[in-house]
């Protein structure tokens, strides 16, 4: 290894990677949560179905969503190592312990939270995701004369069942937890601490964990409510 | 025997200067030869092996803590004197010389404190160079404190932890030392015995606390850096593992033992409660800066604190002392408070205890600036006594804290044992009868950074390279009899624990040789004393065996130690008809009450001498002290 | 001051040795009082084993003032109980009477368990070995005034050099992270001008032992923070990843580390 390896698979490198991925994939939550705005507009899915085709296809973007899914790949494996390192470091375990009077419970639960998100993923990334580039997609004219596979449809269909809705929301209760810790926590690991600004980051970081998830959430439910009128 | 201290000619102030030029040196290439052993890793022994290491001596070093970073030393609070006249009061190594010589009432040897005051101001610049985060004022200089028996501020201090501090700056140095290979650092390592080969201490005889392996080690010198005894009185301030075995297994083979009745009751200390006490615990005498010692001037009064008024108060070292006040010698105000409760004055639930009052210093300075110089001791004592002392007045009484006798060492800081040196608190050499606070700090690393690099050099220079493989005679005696002596202590399966003789033991001599003492009370001690000593040998309750980590040994294994150095300390305060510092003879005092001594009988060292314990009584040794430079005086606080 | 014995059911890890198999023990104890120190409660409970003719529970302590750092003990699920101060400066006043007190020895891979609820820390020593220090041979140093400090400064660098080395935060942290500890001893350093030429080789170095060590990676929960006896600040974690990072990218040092065994 050289010293550039040896600096990211050190305890705080492993911690690096986490937390740039991590902010990484923070930035892409805001820019999925204004495609999915689209779906609550009132034409038919015409906005939002140019928003999928312009991000499944635009160079740019294309280029981006490499990184995305190298991103995403990269904090799930930096993650599943350092959990499994770290759960060495304690190889006998306390009979009794009362972890939660020192620790928030998102903080020592973050492997568990992930795994639900990635779960989560997984599901959404094959139902939709999976479909917009390798499945069979029902296709739909957009106004200028485009001719767009329709995944607004895919997704109303999907939203109009209850138990999506539910588990939709319930890993949003679990990113929200998850940016609860990750968020601020990204800061600390790199080093980014300081009198003035750390309580505005730590603010922001509430509200960021709390308004992206709520605000991801309440687009299924009230297409859900708006479909089962 | 004929006791040489090796006091260098010439004039006061040229003699350490001379010295320095005068002995022997080892060449550069050769410090690798040869081998010192360092026991004890305290401020002394830490700054010791260091700075051995560093001229390229091989070091091996033993502490019986899991890391020298735990040495006792850590647990020093209030600072250290150094005579840097920081503070423009007209300071100098001759007034810090004084102080010291008039605080430990004349009793200590001129050419060693004067050389302790010369380099105190190089330890400040050796620690502050390691990192040492000594307090600053805010042009970022240098800020000092005052503490007893000094009319200038000298202390320097890191908040209340200044032991801890220069600890860690010393035990750095040490960890680098052990990182190059320069040191080996032996942890949980107990020292049994001293081994002497053809007359020259060439060892020592250790126990590990682990596994319980006796081992042997060989070197070219030993160094014995091993605190102090105040745990002869079982309830002291010191560490729980603080023990006289070392000293005590040299002074068996030999090496003279020094003033053992010098012990130092310290006047700030949380009072005792209840009857299953461990400890101690000290509340820094710099407390004393800003806190003011008082009584009611009723006995038996139960008001509390805050319910009397200010003209009911009796600040008796104010009244008895103006020019010093609050900030009188430790021994002074030990006495005064002991005096104050004997006569009924006493505060607390057990009337054991007197206050010290913030009340007035928090109106002058108001509790922030307090808070920020006291408030870790604050903290410490809420915790302990479950009172708010910046609503409260504290309650203190005096404790043993710090042992001015030790093994007997020469200008060199040899003992009479050749090759075998004794530093730090373990030595008796240069607080007299008396110690003043922030200088037993400054003594252990003066003798372990400045002092003793210099003279082992002069002693190893004249020693061959040869070093003598631990399968020698001598080596292997020595194992035998300390392992045939640990399993006949395991063998006593009686009805007394270790602890039990201890606590006994404790009890003894606080009563009789604690903070005032009698010729009966003496004779009576001795025999009590002797009775424990039958106890421990034919009663004693022991569990486990030698091959494992057994508290119960480690304990019975001190204990033991204590029990014979306890009855040296009444044999010596028996002899020793004068009071001086922190011995006070009754019989002995000034129609006000002050230590009476006794010049022209008693100014000099009392080294005494093994003789096979047990019945046979020690022999004493005299070291005339000789005072060509201060007018030995009646000393005055008033 | 109260002086009425409380009864309390003692439930307490005991292992031969290193090697042995350990397991909780139970003992009943009678007439506490609630002025005591923890350690005299187990100081009793020992003497009472040794006169059955049991061994006593081996525990780490010295000093008993809250700094040398040797005490350790989980007492009731947390590092040193329920206080956040060292167990030996832990009374008994904060327990119930007739309460039930579990007490383990700290569990890390680091610090293996020598016997009952003593354990071996050493790998704390090593750390600063690998670069806790100034070098600074005695001797050369030059006057301590001509080092200026601004108060702010050495006060902050005083709270970090604060540490005492017991292990709590390493203890307590979920993932046995020595991360608390390492940064107080990198941000005295890192903070004083005195530390400025050995900066960047400390980070790396004392990071690199602990990682050879066997402590988890830190994931920030705070739990070290919040149980050290010394109120050692996250702060300081933060600065010890931003010191390590920017060393690992500024410095000229490519060699691998050797850990120091
Ligand atoms: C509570 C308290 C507060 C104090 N405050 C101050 C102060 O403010 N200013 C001041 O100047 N002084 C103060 N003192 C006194 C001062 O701290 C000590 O005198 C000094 O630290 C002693 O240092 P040392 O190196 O000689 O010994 P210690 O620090 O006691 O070190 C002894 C070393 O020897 C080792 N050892 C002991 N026996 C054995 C053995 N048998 N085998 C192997 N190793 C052994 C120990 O492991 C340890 O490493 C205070 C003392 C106390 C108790
Ligand atoms: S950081 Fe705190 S908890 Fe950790 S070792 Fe230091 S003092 Fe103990
Ligand atoms: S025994 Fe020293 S810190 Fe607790």
């Amino acid at each position: 290894m050289n010293w550039f390896t040896r600096t990211l698979t050190s305890s705080i490198g492993r911690k690096l990677v986490m937390s740039l991925t991590g902010l990484f994939l923070c930035s892409f939550l805001v820019v999925h949560l204004i495609g999915n705005f689209q779906l609550l507009k009132t034409d038919s899915g015409e906005a939002f179905n140019a928003y999928a085709k312009f991000m499944t296809t635009f160079p740019l973007i294309k280029f981006i969503s490499y990184g995305l899914y190298a991103g995403i790949l990269l904090h799930i494996i930096q993650g599943i190592l350092l959990t499994l390192e770290n759960g060495k470091a304690r190889p006998v375990a306390y009979a009794y312990s009362k972890a939660g009077d020192t620790s928030s419970w998102a903080s020592r639960n973050m492997g568990l939270l992930g795994t639900v998100i990635f779960l989560f993923l997984a599901g959404h990334m094959t139902q939709f995701w999976g479909r917009m580039h390798f499945g069979e997609m029902p296709m739909v004219n957009l106004a200028n004369g485009d001719s767009v596979k329709d995944l607004y449809k895919i997704t109303m269909e999907a939203f109009a069942q209850p138990i999506m809705v539910a588990l939709y929301v319930l890993a949003m209760v679990a990113l929200a937890f998850h940016l609860l810790h990750g968020f601020k926590s990204a800061f600390q690991t790199l080093g980014l601490t300081h009198k003035k600004y750390t309580p505005t980051i730590e603010t922001l970081g509430y509200v960021f964990a709390i308004v992206i998830p709520a605000a991801f959430a309440v687009i299924p439910i009230l297409v859900f409510l708006m479909t089962n009128k | 025997m004929q006791l040489d201290s090796k006091i260098p000619a010439g004039s006061l102030a040229e003699k350490w200067t001379k010295h320095k030029f005068n002995v022997k040196l080892v060449n550069p290439a050769n410090k690798r030869k040869y081998d010192i052993i360092v026991v004890g890793t305290g401020l002394a022994g830490a700054a010791a092996a260091a700075s051995f290491a560093e001229l390229g001596y091989n070091v091996n070093a033993f502490c019986f803590q899991d890391s020298p970073r735990r040495a006792h030393s850590i647990a020093a609070q209030g600072g250290i004197n150094a005579a840097k006249n920081y503070t423009n009061e007209g300071d100098s190594v001759h007034r810090l010389f004084y102080d010291t010589i008039k605080g430990g009432d004349f009793r200590a040897r001129e050419a060693n404190v004067h050389r302790l005051a010369e380099v105190s101001n190089d330890i400040i610049d050796q620690c502050v160079a390691q990192g040492v985060p000594f307090a600053r004022e805010y042009g970022g200089l240098l800020d000092n404190r005052s503490f007893g028996g000094s009319l200038v501020s000298r202390t320097f201090y890191a908040k209340g932890q200044t032991g801890q501090q220069l600890l860690l700056g010393a035990y750095s140095a040490l960890s680098r030392q052990i990182a190059l290979g320069k040191v080996k650092m032996h942890t949980r390592t107990e020292m049994l015995d001293v081994v002497m080969v053809d007359g020259k201490a060439r060892g020592i005889i250790t126990r590990n606390l682990i596994t319980g392996k006796i081992e042997a080690h060989s070197a070219h010198a030993v160094v014995l850096a091993t605190g102090g005894y105040s745990n002869v009185y079982f309830l002291s301030t010191n560490a729980m593992g603080s023990n006289v075995t070392a000293a005590w297994r040299a002074h068996r083979k030999g090496a003279l033992f020094a003033n053992p009745s010098y012990t130092q009751i310290h006047p700030t200390c949380i009072p005792v409660h209840g009857t299953q006490q461990s400890k101690l615990t000290l509340m820094s005498e710099s407390l004393r800066n800003d806190g003011r010692v008082w009584v009611p001037r009723t006995k038996g009064d139960t008001r509390k604190a805050k319910d009397i008024p200010e003209a009911e108060r009796f600040y008796y070292l104010e009244e008895k002392y103006p020019t010093f006040g609050n900030l009188v010698p430790r021994d002074v105000a030990s006495r005064n408070a002991k005096y104050m409760c004997d006569q009924g004055y006493g505060v607390g639930a057990s009337k054991l205890a007197v206050y010290l009052d913030f009340k007035d210093s928090i109106k002058r300075l108001g509790k922030k600036a307090i808070e920020e110089k006291y408030g870790n001791l604050f903290d410490m004592y809420q915790q302990i006594t479950n009172s708010n002392p910046y609503e409260e007045p504290m309650m203190i009484y005096p404790a043993p804290h710090y042992t001015m006798g030790g093994l007997w060492v020469d200008y060199n800081l040899m003992t009479n044992l050749t090759g075998l040196y004794a530093i730090g608190e373990a030595n008796f050499s240069d607080h007299g009868a008396n110690r003043l606070g922030a200088s037993a700090l400054m003594q252990g690393l003066a003798d372990g950074y400045f002092v003793i690099p210099y003279t082992i050099g002069d002693y190893l220079a004249t020693q061959k390279y040869d070093k003598i493989p631990t399968d020698h005679p001598e080596f292997k005696k020595a194992l035998d009899e300390n392992k045939a002596h640990l399993e006949s202590i395991l063998s006593r399966k009686g009805t007394k624990t270790p602890d039990e003789i201890h606590i006994e033991l404790g009890r003894i001599m606080m009563n009789y040789c604690g903070m005032s003492r009698t010729a009966e009370g003496l004779q009576e001690a001795r025999k009590k004393v002797q009775q424990l000593q039958h106890d421990f040998k034919n009663n004693l309750k022991m569990v486990g065996t030698n091959d494992e980590l057994n508290i119960t040994l480690e304990k019975a294994n001190r204990v033991e130690d204590f029990l014979e150095l306890g009855e040296l300390m009444i044999l010596d305060a028996l002899n020793r008809n004068e009071s001086c510092g922190g011995h006070f003879r009754e019989e002995y005092q000034t129609p006000e009450g002050e230590a009476l001594r006794n010049d022209n009988d008693f100014a000099y060292v009392a080294a005494w001498e093994y003789t096979g314990g047990a019945g046979k009584d020690p022999v004493l040794h005299k070291e005339e002290l000789e005072f060509e430079n201060v007018k030995l005086t009646q000393r005055s606080y008033k | 001051m109260e002086h009425t014995g409380r009864s309390y059911t003692i439930k307490v890890w005991r292992q031969k040795n290193a090697q042995a198999q350990g397991s909780i023990q139970t003992y009943p104890l009678k007439d506490i009082s609630p002025d005591m120190s923890f350690l005299e409660m187990l100081d009793i409970l020992n003497e009472q084993l040794l006169q059955k003719g049991e061994d006593p529970i081996a525990f780490d302590h010295d000093c008993r003032e809250g700094i040398c750092g040797m005490c350790s003990l989980f007492i009731n699920g947390r590092a040193h109980g329920p206080l956040t101060t060292t167990t030996c400066q832990l009374h008994m006043r904060s327990f119930e009477n007739n309460e039930t007190i579990f007490i383990e020895p700290w569990r890390a891979k680091p610090f293996p368990v020598i016997k009952d609820l003593v354990v071996d820390r050493t790998a704390f020593d090593r750390i600063i070995q690998a670069g806790g220090y100034v070098t600074v041979r005695t001797g050369s140093a030059p006057d301590a005034n001509e080092i200026l400090i601004p108060k702010a400064i050495a006060d902050e660098a005083m709270d970090a050099a604060s540490c005492i080395g017991c292990g709590a935060c390493v203890a307590a942290c979920k993932n046995a992270s020595a991360m608390l500890f390492v940064s107080a001893k990198v941000s005295q350093l890192a903070l004083l001008p005195q530390g400025q030429s050995e900066r960047k080789q400390r980070a790396e170095r004392m990071v690199a032992q602990m990682d050879a060590e066997g402590f988890g990676a830190c994931t920030n929960t705070g739990a070290c923070a919040a149980e050290c006896p010394k109120q050692i600040s996250l702060v300081n974690i933060a600065r010890l990843n931003r010191e390590y990072l920017s060393a690992k990218i500024s410095s000229d040092n490519v060699e691998e580390y050797v850990p120091i065994k």
